[in-house]
Formats: C-alpha cells, sequence, structure tokens
C-alpha cells in the first residue's frame, strides 16, 4: 500500500502511523455534553466504501487527511491537516 | 539420456553433481532434474501422504513432484525444486520424505491402507475418541507429515531485501514478455524485465520454431542484447514475481546465490513499485487424471519438449504421448525428428489429424499403466482395441491453464473460457497492470508477440506516454484446438494434486458428502494446498466437481490464488531483520564508560541502559543494587538519563499548548523553575509523565519517559496540526542533542559544583529551579529535580561531550564515597519514594487512580479533562494506589500478584487489587510493594493477602501510603 | 578545572570501504533547526538568503552555497548546516542546536545507491531524485534523512544514538552488494 504525504510525496505504507476517522479533527467544547464526547472519543462508522481517516508521516512529522476506499484500497487524495476546511 | 546435437547447452562445461549420494555429472545450465533425466534417473521423490515413488512432472517452478533438499547442515535448503535448482560444481541434493532411502521407503505402508486415508481424513479423526487422537492418530500424522525438514540449526547465511522502482514492470520473458519489454522501452519507460528462470525467452527456449526467420533461442539472445544495452532497462532474471499488492506494489523473490556454492546473500526479497505492469506469465500445461497416472517418468508433454529442446534431454528411449490436443503432436514431432524413439501418439480425439513416422492412436486413452518405481509399460483403449506399449517415458498434455494468478491476488476472479476450456483473468482485475499472451489464453507464438506490443502500448498510454512502432516478427501461428478431457475411468487411482495425493475418488467423495463449495471441497481433501497451490491440478478438481455435483464449471467456481506465487522462504521475507537487523539498537553517550565498569545493559525500548554497577566481592545483583541505593541516601551517584525524550517547544503560544496537553498549568510557571506535569489521553486515562522547564517567556523544554517519547512526540504533533492549528508553537526533539545526567544524593551539590565554572547554592538554585550554567565552558543545563527523594540534578551537555562528562562525574563521585548507578537502583530509588512509572501509568489507569486527581485542573481546557470528570472514573470503589508492606519484612511480593481480602478465597470473584512494582529495599530494610487495590486510599493499615498464582506465592501485607520515604520531602529540598 | 572532551557520533567506526562503496562520516557544525513561527517564513528567507547565502528550502529539497548548506526537515522546518542562523531569526523562528543529535554518515561509490536500495524504501532512482534531493524516510528501522549530493554519493542522517546500527546496516548491505558483483 502507498501513501501519499502531501509533503514528501508518494511512499510505503511503512512510513506512516495510522489514527483512525478523521472526525478526530472536530474536538467538542468542553462543555458539549456527554453524548458529543462520547461520539468523539468512542463511536466511529465501519463503512465499507469512502472513508477520510488521519494518517501520520512519521519522518517527516506530518498530519494528513486520506480520503480512501476500503473496499477497493484506491487512496483517493491526502490533505495537510492543517488545510483540511473545519 | 542426453540426445547428441540437441539443445542449447551444446558447448557447455561439464558440472559435478551428488545426488542421494551418488556422483553424475551433468552440464553448466542444467537444472538438478535436466541433469538427472540425462542420468536416466527418473525416481526423485515420495509424495506427500503416501509415500508414493514420484518423478518430475514438470521443468518449471510449479514443480509438485520431485522436491529435494540441498546443502548440509545449517545451509541445508528443503523442498527445493529440482526443475529450478541450477546444478553447479559440488552441489550435493538429497531426496526427501523417505526412510531408509528412496528406493525402499518404510512408510510407503500409508500407501496400503491409503483407502483410511482418503478426503476429510484429518476432520474424521477429530470426530473418534479422544484416547484415539492423542494416542494414535496424532503421533501417527505427525511422524508421517510433512516433506522436507528443516536442520533446526540458525542459518547464518545472508538474505537480502531490497527496494526498486520502475514505470512498466513486465513478468515472464517469453514472446509476450520480450516484446512488451521491448515496446515499452523503446517507448521510453523505466523498464524491469523479472522471470524467475535463470535463463530468460520462457517456451522460446524450448520449441523448435523460427521468429523473424531465426531459431527462436537466437531471436531472443537478440532482443535481450538490445534491452540489456539500453540503461532505462533492468533484466532480472532468477527473479520470481510472488506477489501484486495495492497501488502497484509487487514482491518479487530473486535467487541470487542458490545457483553456487554459498557465499554472498542467497536470496533477495525485492518489493517493486510501478506505475504500471504487463502479466506476460505464460501458461502451465496440465495432466490428465487416468489410472496410476503418477509414475515416475509421466510427465507433462510441454515439459519433455523444454528437455528435449533446451537441455538436450530425452527423459526415456521410448517415449509414448497422450494428449487431448494438437500441441502434443509437437513433442512427439520434435522427439522423433531428434531420433528419439516414439512408441506411440495417443489422441483422445476420434478426429484428431497426426501425421508422423510414429504409431498413432486416435480416439484413445490410457487405462492402465504399471512400472512400481518408475514407468515400465501402458495399457492403451482406442478404436482398433486395447493394447500394451511398453513405455519409459509417457509425456501428457490436458491443455494449457493460463497462469492468471497474480491477477487473483486483489480478489480478481477469473473468467471462463471454454475454446481452452480454463480461466483468462478478468480485465482490471489488478489496476495498473494488462495481460499479455498465454497468460491471457492466446497460444500461439506470433499471437503472443503481438500480444506483447499491444499490451505494453495500453501500459503506455496509461502513463501518458507514446508507444512506439514495432514491427511485428514472423512466427507460427497455430491455432490451438482441444476438446476437454478431464478423467480416464478405470481401476487405478487417479491422481490430481501430485503432492498431496488427491485423487479423482477424493474429489467425487467431497462432492458426496455434500462439500460441494469448492472452497469446502479444497480444505476437505487438501487439493491445492501443496507447495505448488495447485498450479497442476485446480482447474481439472473443479472441472470434476462440477461434473459430480451437476453444475457448469464457471457457476461451481474458482479457488482464490493468493500471494505468494512460489514458496518464499521466511528468510528472504524477513531479511534485514535478523539479528542486529532486528531493531536498531541506541546507545548513550556513557554507554562505552559502563561497559567498561562491566554493568550489564537492559533494553529500554531500543535504548541500552546500565542496570548495576558490580563491584569486586558481590554475588548477585542485589549486592549492587543494595549498595548503590545505599550509596545514593548516604552520598552522592551519578545516572545517565539521556534517554527521557526531551522536547523543545517555542513560539507565542507555547504556555498555552503546554496547559492543554498537560492536565495541569504551565502559563503560570515562572522562567527558570521546572514542574511535574501529567498528561491524559482524550479517554481521561494517564498518557505519559514527566517535568517540563520554562527557559524562556515563550521556550519551554519537556521531558518524557524514555518508553513513551516517540508517541509523546507524535501526540504533541497531532494537538499542533489537528486540534490546534492556531496556536504559533513549533515543537523539536532535542532528545539526541543533550546528554543528561542525574546526580542525586546529599553531596549531589559538591558534585555538580565540581563541574560547573559558577558554583550554584541552594538559595540560588533551590528545589525545582532550572538555568543555563557552564560546565568547563561548554554551554549546557541544569535543573534540580529529583526521582529519588534525595536532593538531586540533572545536568545537560550536548552529546559530543557526554562521555567525557560522565567520566568526569563518575570518578568525582568516587572520590567523594559515590559512584555510578544503574536501572535497578533508580527503580529501587523511586519505589521507597512511591513514584510511578509505566508500570502503573499503563493505560488503564486515571489521575484519580494514582492519586494525582487535584493535578487535573478544571480553570481551562485539556486534552482528556471532560472524559476523566465522567461518572465511574472518579468513584471510590476504583483500585487506587497504595503502597505494600510485607508483614514479615523479608516475605516475598511479586510484580503481577492479585490483591484479596486476608480470609477471602482466591479467586477472580474476590480480586480487589494487583501489585504493580516491587522491590527490596535496603533503606528500610524491607521488601516493598507499588499496588493498586479497591477504595485503597482509604484502607492504609488494613492487612491484606497477596496471592501470586503462578508463582506459588502468598504473602500477607499491611496497606500502606506509597510513599514510603520522606513524605515530607525534606531530603529533596536539602 | 575540568576539561571536556568531544567525541563524533561515528568516531571510530568509519571510514569503512567494502568493494566499490565507501562510508565516512560527515560532521554537522554548526547545526541548528530552523522552524519559522506563523507568518514569518518569507522574512525568514529572506533574512536567510542575506546571511548565509541560502533561502529556506522546498519540501525534499538541499540548497548549498559556499559550504553553507540548507536541507528541509519536515513540515516547516529546514536545518541550517555550516554557519550561525543569522542574529535577526531570533523571535521569527524557533532556532534549536541540533549540531549533536545527529549522526550523519556518506556513502558513496559506485554501487552505493545500490546498497542504499536495501535499506531505503524510496525512489532513489537518478531522474527521480536527483542530486540536492533529500527525503524523510527509514533506513532500514530508522527514521533518517538522506540526501544525494553526488550522482553517486548520499548523506545519510540517523539519530546520534542509532549511529552504530547505522554503520552495521550500511556496512551489511555493501557486504552483499560487493558479494554479487565479485
Ligand atoms: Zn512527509
Amino acid at each position: 500500500m502507498r501513501i501519499t504525504c502531501p509533503l514528501c510525496g508518494t511512499r510505503d505504507r511503512r512510513e506512516f502511523t495510522w489514527q483512525g476517522d478523521a472526525l478526530a479533527i472536530h474536538r467538542p467544547a468542553r462543555d458539549a455534553g456527554p453524548e458529543a464526547w462520547d461520539n468523539y472519543i468512542h463511536l466511529r462508522e465501519n463503512p465499507a466504501g469512502k472513508t477520510r481517516d488521519l494518517w501520520y508521516h512519521d519522518p517527516c512529522g506530518t498530519w494528513a487527511v486520506a480520503e480512501r476506499d476500503t473496499v477497493t484500497h484506491a487512496v483517493h487524495s491526502t490533505t495537510l491537516v492543517t488545510e483540511v476546511p473545519r | 539420456m542426453r540426445v547428441a546435437g540437441k539443445g542449447l547447452l551444446t558447448g557447455a562445461a561439464p558440472v559435478s553433481f551428488t545426488f542421494d549420494g551418488t556422483s553424475y555429472q551433468g552440464l553448466q545450465g542444467d537444472t538438478l532434474a535436466s541433469a538427472l533425466l540425462a542420468n536416466d534417473v527418473r525416481l526423485m521423490g515420495r509424495s506427500f501422504k503416501y509415500h508414493r515413488p514420484r518423478g518430475v512432472l514438470t521443468a518449471g517452478s510449479e514443480e509438485p513432484s520431485a522436491l529435494v533438499r540441498v546443502g548440509k547442515g545449517s545451509q541445508a535448503v528443503p523442498n527445493v525444486r529440482a526443475t529450478q535448482q541450477e546444478i553447479f560444481d559440488g552441489i550435493d541434493a538429497a531426496s526427501q520424505n523417505r526412510w531408509p532411502n528412496l528406493k525402499y521407503d518404510v512408510l510407503s505402508v500409508n500407501d496400503l491402507i491409503s483407502p483410511f486415508l482418503s478426503a476429510g481424513f484429518y476432520y474424521k479423526t477429530f470426530m473418534w475418541p479422544r484416547a484415539f487422537w492423542e494416542g494414535l492418530y496424532e503421533p501417527f500424522i505427525r511422524r508421517a507429515a510433512g516433506l522436507g525438514a528443516l536442520s533446526g540449526e540458525s542459518n547464518a547465511e545472508p538474505y537480502e531485501k531490497a527496494f526498486a522502482f520502475c514505470d512498466v514492470l513486465v513478468i515472464g520473458s517469453g514472446p509476450a514478455g520480450l516484446m512488451a519489454a521491448l515496446t515499452a522501452a523503446r517507448g521510453g519507460a523505466d523498464v524491469i524485465l523479472a522471470d524467475e528462470d535463470s535463463r530468460m525467452g520462457g517456451r522460446l527456449l524450448a520449441e523448435t520454431e523460427a521468429v523473424d526467420g531465426k531459431p527462436a533461442a537466437h531471436w531472443t539472445a537478440d532482443i535481450l542484447n538490445e534491452l540489456k544495452g539500453m540503461p532505462n532497462v533492468r533484466l532480472m532474471n532468477r527473479t520470481t514475481v510472488t506477489g501484486a499488492y495495492d497501488h502497484g506494489t509487487f514482491g518479487a523473490l530473486e535467487r541470487v546465490g542458490l545457483h553456487g556454492p554459498a557465499d554472498g546473500p542467497r536470496e533477495c526479497f525485492w518489493r517493486i513499485v510501478a506505475r504500471g505492469a504487463v502479466l506476460a506469465a505464460g501458461a502451465l500445461e496440465r495432466p490428465i487424471a487416468f489410472p496410476d497416472n503418477d509414475r515416475p517418468g509421466i510427465m507433462t508433454a510441454g515439459a519433455v519438449r523444454a528437455y528435449l529442446n533446451r537441455w538436450g534431454v530425452s527423459p526415456g528411449r521410448e517415449v509414448t504421448i497422450f494428449g487431448n490436443n494438437d500441441d502434443a503432436h509437437r513433442t512427439a514431432r520434435d522427439l522423433a525428428d531428434a531420433g528419439v524413439r516414439v512408441a506411440g501418439l495417443i489422441d483422445s480425439r476420434a478426429d484428431a489429424k497426426v501425421t508422423g513416422d510414429f504409431p498413432v492412436f486416435t480416439g484413445g486413452k490410457i487405462i492402465a499403466t504399471r512400472g512400481r518405481l518408475g514407468l515400465e509399460n501402458i495399457t492403451v483403449e482406442h478404436e482398433g482395441g486395447t493394447r500394451i506399449i511398453r513405455t519409459d517415458c509417457l509425456a501428457m498434455s490436458g491443455g494449457w491453464n493460463p497462469s492468471v494468478h497474480l491477477t487473483c491476488h486483489m480478489n480478481g476472479r477469473p473468467e471462463w473460457k471454454p475454446e481452452i476450456a480454463s480461466f483468462i483473468p478478468r480485465p482490471g482485475a489488478i489496476p495498473g497492470m494488462v495481460v499479455a499472451g498465454s497468460a491471457q489464453g492466446i497460444f500461439s507464438t506470433s499471437g503472443c508477440l503481438a500480444d506483447g506490443i499491444r499490451a505494453a502500448g495500453k501500459v503506455l498510454q496509461s502513463l501518458g506516454m507514446k508507444a512506439p512502432t514495432i514491427e511485428l516478427p514472423t512466427a507460427e501461428d497455430q491455432t490451438y484446438a482441444l476438446e476437454p478431457l478431464w478423467v480416464v475411468e478405470g481401476k487405478g487411482r487417479k491422481w490430481l494434486d501430485f503432492q498431496n495425493d488427491v485423487t479423482v475418488r477424493d474429489i467425487r467423495l467431497a462432492a458426496q458428502e455434500n462439500f460441494r463449495s469448492v472452497e469446502h471441497m479444497k480444505r476437505y481433501t487438501t487439493q491445492g494446498m501443496a507447495t505448488d497451490q495447485g498450479k497442476n491440478s485446480n482447474v481439472a478438481a473443479l472441472a470434476l466437481l462440477a461434473d459430480a455435483t451437476g453444475r457448469g464449471i464457471p457457476e461451481t467456481g474458482t479457488t482464490t490464488f493468493r500471494p505468494p506465487y512460489v514458496p518464499v522462504s521466511i528468510a528472504a521475507m524477513g531479511a534485514g531483520g535478523q539479528g542486529m537487523g532486528f531493531a536498531p539498537q541506541r546507545f548513550t553517550t556513557s554507554h562505552q564508560a559502563s561497559h567498561e565498569r562491566g554493568a550489564p545493559m537492559i533494553e529500554a525500548g531500543y535504548w541500552y541502559r546500565p542496570s548495576y554497577f558490580p563491584r569486586p566481592g558481590e554475588k548477585t545483583w542485589l549486592d549492587s543494587c543494595n549498595r548503590e541505593v545505599n550509596m545514593v541516601r548516604a552520598s552522592v551517584g551519578v545516572c545517565d538519563v539521556s534517554t527521557l525524550g526531551k522536547i523543545d517547544i517555542q513560539g507565542h503560544d507555547a504556555a498555552t499548548f503546554l496547559d492543554f496537553v498537560y492536565s495541569n498549568t504551565f502559563s503560570t510557571l515562572p522562567v527558570g523553575r521546572v514542574r511535574y506535569g501529567l498528561m491524559l489521553r482524550e479517554d481521561g486515562h494517564v498518557m505519559d509523565d514527566g517535568t517540563t522547564a520554562r527557559l524562556g517567556d515563550n521556550h519551554y523544554v519537556m521531558t518524557t519517559t524514555t518508553a513513551a517519547a516517540g508517541l509523546v512526540m507524535r501526540h504533541l504533533d497531532f494537538v499542533a496540526q489537528v486540534l490546534r492549528p492556531e496556536l504559533d508553537v513549533q515543537i523539536v526533539s532535542v532528545t539526541e542533542q543533550w546528554a543528561q545526567f542525574s546526580v542525586a544524593g546529599p553531596k549531589s551539590r559538591d558534585l555538580v559544583n565540581a563541574m560547573l565554572d559558577n558554583h550554584v547554592d541552594d538559595a540560588s538554585f533551590p528545589y525545582m529551579a532550572c538555568g543555563s550554567v557552564n560546565v568547563s565552558g561548554v554551554p549546557g543545563r541544569l535543573f534540580r529535580i529529583s526521582f529519588s527523594g534525595e536532593q538531586a540534578y540533572e545536568i545537560a551537555v550536548p552529546a559530543r561531550f557526554g562521555g567525557s562528562l560522565y567520566r568526569l562525574m563518575t570518578a568525582q563521585a568516587e572520590s567523594m564515597g559515590g559512584g555510578p548507578y544503574g536501572m535497578e537502583a533508580l527503580n529501587v530509588l523511586r519505589i521507597e519514594k512511591g513514584f510511578i512509572t509505566h508500570a502503573e501509568i499503563h493505560g488503564r489507569t486515571t489521575a484519580f487512580d494514582i492519586g494525582m486527581d487535584r493535578m487535573v485542573s478544571l480553570k481551562k481546557d485539556c486534552i482528556g479533562q471532560t472524559a476523566s470528570r465522567r461518572e465511574g472514573l472518579l468513584e471510590d470503589t476504583r483500585e487506587q494506589l497504595v503502597g505494600l508492606r510485607p508483614i514479615a519484612a523479608e516475605a516475598k511480593l511479586t510484580a503481577g500478584a492479585h490483591l484479596f481480602d486476608k480470609e477471602a478465597e482466591a479467586i477472580r470473584v474476590n480480586d480487589q487489587g494487583y501489585v504493580t512494582s516491587v522491590c527490596y529495599s535496603p533503606t528500610l530494610k524491607t521488601n516493598l510493594g507499588l499496588a493498586f487495590l479497591k477504595r485503597g486510599r482509604a484502607r492504609h493499615g488494613e492487612v491484606i493477602r497477596l496471592v501470586d498464582h503462578l508463582r506459588k506465592i502468598e504473602t500477607l501485607c499491611e496497606v500502606c501510603d506509597p510513599v514510603f520515604l520522606d513524605p515530607e520531602g525534606e531530603r529533596l529540598r536539602g | 578545572m575540568v576539561k571536556l572532551i568531544a567525541r563524533t557520533p561515528l568516531d571510530g567506526l568509519t571510514p569503512v570501504t567494502i568493494g566499490t562503496v565507501t562510508v565516512t562520516e560527515v560532521t554537522l557544525d554548526p547545526m541548528t533547526m530552523i522552524a519559522p513561527f506563523k507568518n514569518q517564513l518569507a522574512k525568514v528567507d529572506a533574512l536567510l538568503k542575506a546571511g548565509d547565502g541560502v533561502g529556506f528550502p522546498a519540501p525534499n529539497r538541499m540548497e548549498s552555497s559556499d559550504g553553507v548548506r540548507i536541507l528541509w526537515a519536515g513540515q516547516g522546518r529546514a536545518l541550517l548546516i555550516g554557519a550561525d542562523a543569522p542574529a535577526g531569526l531570533r523571535g521569527l523562528a524557533a532556532l534549536t542546536d541540533q549540531a549533536d543529535a545527529s549522526a550523519c554518515a556518506q556513502i558513496s561509490g559506485a554501487g552505493a545507491v545500490d546498497a542504499l536500495a536495501r535499506l531505503v524504501p524510496v525512489d532513489l532512482r537518478l531522474s527521480h531524485f536527483p542530486v540536492g534531493q533529500t527525503a524523510r524516510t527509514f533506513v532500514n528501522h530508522m527514521a533518517a534523512s538522506v540526501t544525494r549530493t553526488a550522482p553517486d554519493a548520499f548523506e545519510v542522517m540517523v539519530m546520534r544514538s542509532m549511529g552504530q546500527t547505522l554503520i552495521h546496516e550500511l556496512t551489511e548491505a555493501m557486504t552483499n552488494i560487493a558479494a554479487r558483483n565479485a
């Protein structure tokens, strides 16, 4: 599997650490309530198909969001997490 | 026998080799199989289950039968295919799976009881009484199972792994592959042409035909010469592409040194990344399942031609041919032309057109064969009756199966093509890969050449490159005609999977017992589960299953071919990971000095740290450890703490950032001061702890534990980039920049001052102070922090000076009655003081559990704060950190032991908690432990029972505060 | 008065020559990590150019001028080697002394690229990885910076503590290459 670091280019998957769904970007406010926090910390979709998840390119220290497909394994795009619209 | 004037080895140097202790002569370029056949050796191995005598079936990597051991001792490699192993002077090969020898194999008794060992045998044994399984079946199966055996010795020979990149990977160097490589290369692409054979050319080396008006082998050599001369082409022979993976990644196994004496790398496992690929893997000929079709001397017709035309060897002196297609006729013609006696050509088709100077039996079938250790005769039933023909080699052809294997590696299912009675790849099965030639079901040379050009053109186009115009060489263009023939009924076993001894009857039995799905049939019969992975037998087995279940073949399906295409040795796959390559070794700057003092090293992550520093007269580690603890408590000790993570945090928002990642507050920390910090995960549990010093208004340096340094760095990057990208902060690891040493004990200040250009005192440099210092003119950093409970400092210098400073400090310490201390003493010192490590913050404990809940500031938001307030994480009933002292000071405590009420039975439901850290405290002259105990903080003074079920230890302990020593901290402030 | 003696990370481990490939230690002194603060990149770049003759490098690039080099070192950071950071940078960028943080080896000679192809999972073909190209990647299991300094020469930088493993990995790869070519 190969993933494109937005800075370094396309690299072998061994250079990356996977973190999970990109909804981790949207951290609730302190007082958002238990349901929002439960969603944020624990609840994840398990899609057969398109997914957005967070990857860390270990050698360069960059976090990126990958849009990919869990069925075909295609990676459609990767974006610097700092440049993802919030 | 060698046929004079035939083959491509004419003039090759002679080679001596040994098989089963007998010396033979072969030629340079021979495989073990061709050389043995040249010496009229037909018996090469025994089958897996019934120990049936077997010879060679094929001439390639798909060989199921002729598996041998090559080499001796630790260098021995089992299950080597004799059809692939090149001979070299001195090579020592031996047959396998027989005792005492190949001709008289005791376990061939299995063959006599074969009725009991048919399909589903293994599964059925599970249903019989347990005593039978343990007493009879298991020992029997273990004794009988397996082909070759490993030496049991460590394999010291080098293996490689390597990475390669190209635009176009061409797999296979037959007519299609050669033209694809040539087209791609002339089109300007970076090309890798890989072929598993030692010599490139594929079937062109095995046939007597002309390409472009030249003998095929000459034409091949010309094309290869052109490719060799191109800077954008890399030819990789002896390299089997073993797997197709995501995004253009391929695995490939190169036999680097297996064709010579053992020096240098043996094999190399390649990871090839290609933007596009052409699969030109060719096709494999399938046997026909007729009665007793497994005798040594019976092989595929294409293999017979290959032995004759490439290696100049006739596998027999009186050869018969049995086929259902025109291609088989070539074998008869080539043999006859070479002067080998053809004893008969049997074609199952009544309307087959054959002419030749040999007996022809159309509409014929072989209904019996004879010959215990090698074929002696066959019985043919044909239009004119039945007759017995004397023959020592039978060439059979049931048709050709395209090598679709790689196209299945990403879940692609091949499609049934009735014209060839076989499967072809489904288009697009591997993104970026185009299949060409006979792998695509095209069987004429001309068709393959043209298809190679087409496929490469298609790949070039997909890469945005222009395909060059390539002239199609002239070559034979015969149509391939066959009539399916899966089985010839009759008395005797009709073998399908020659290695796993699966017969037609087994397939039918599986269907009868309702294992009708192809995947069930495979597992029930072990069909296709041998080292050839069903390459020779799957299609026929499937056709028979379809027949037995009354379905068509496409409806019955196909088994899934998975990587690797050929067996890959673990040594090759794990190359680079053996011995020192397993993990990097991290050495501190003081490593050499500690080593010289005889300190045994302990691994902490990748780091090597000294356990203790033995002195003369000390008999055990504990003697040394006790002395080092006492030394620190009484005078001064020095310990390298460079392994702790050190992270520089700078920027206008550095303080805000730290307030967010730590549960407690750092924005209020004055410049020149250090504070202990607790870091939580977002789920409210403790991630890590450590001290952070404020070096300037916008500059902090954080320390992490040794174990979590990498994790914390990633976490900080996560917070800075994912959660708080608006903060202006830069995070840089400085772990390696600084060598840092702990100086602990009542005399620590004197020792530190001996190193510093300007002395420090308690007033100017109190507990938890930090600042810049000069160490002999070298700018360094000084921190007044303690992990021992003693007055202590940590002094840091640029790493280049670390080794030197350590030697100076340990020498100075010794002159003061102190010295170096290791990890064992460090651990005792921290347990005595009740300081936690990852033994306590192991991922399931909260700040509340370790008694630090007041460190979770509610005045600001921080990672993990909200979750740490959750119901259930703040309850008194939780297991809380406590100290344990045995009632009898010398009674044993063990980490991992569980705690129970004094009178309660030591069973799970009565579990009260568990022990995390233990030590003997020379300071308090007792064993000590840290533990998590339900409602622990309210139970100080209570007596509790420690039970270690594994080590059979029971100890009564008093529950106490985890800080055993100096709870007021007077020593710290010194 | 004490006297501290400096030691380089690969002291005593290099040079090593096996076959046609040679490994030598490269000293990196001074070496400063320059990480511009928010919105300061342009100023930092200008000051670097004026002071040291090299600008802030694009990702995956190394710039050099008169013995001064600047090496891209991850998102928003670069390593300035061979010269001190211009004084004006203070406050515009996080400046971190890294002169002692890395072990750096040059691997050169015919076959150097083949030796690295055993260890580095990156496309090192000259057409794709020209002189002046740098990659943050791995050398076997070690995080590393790999930079091409000439068609057949690379500089490989790893954590200082892993210097011994670096030399082990390189020499093992070189030994295998030499045996193949023998
Ligand atoms: Zn990157």
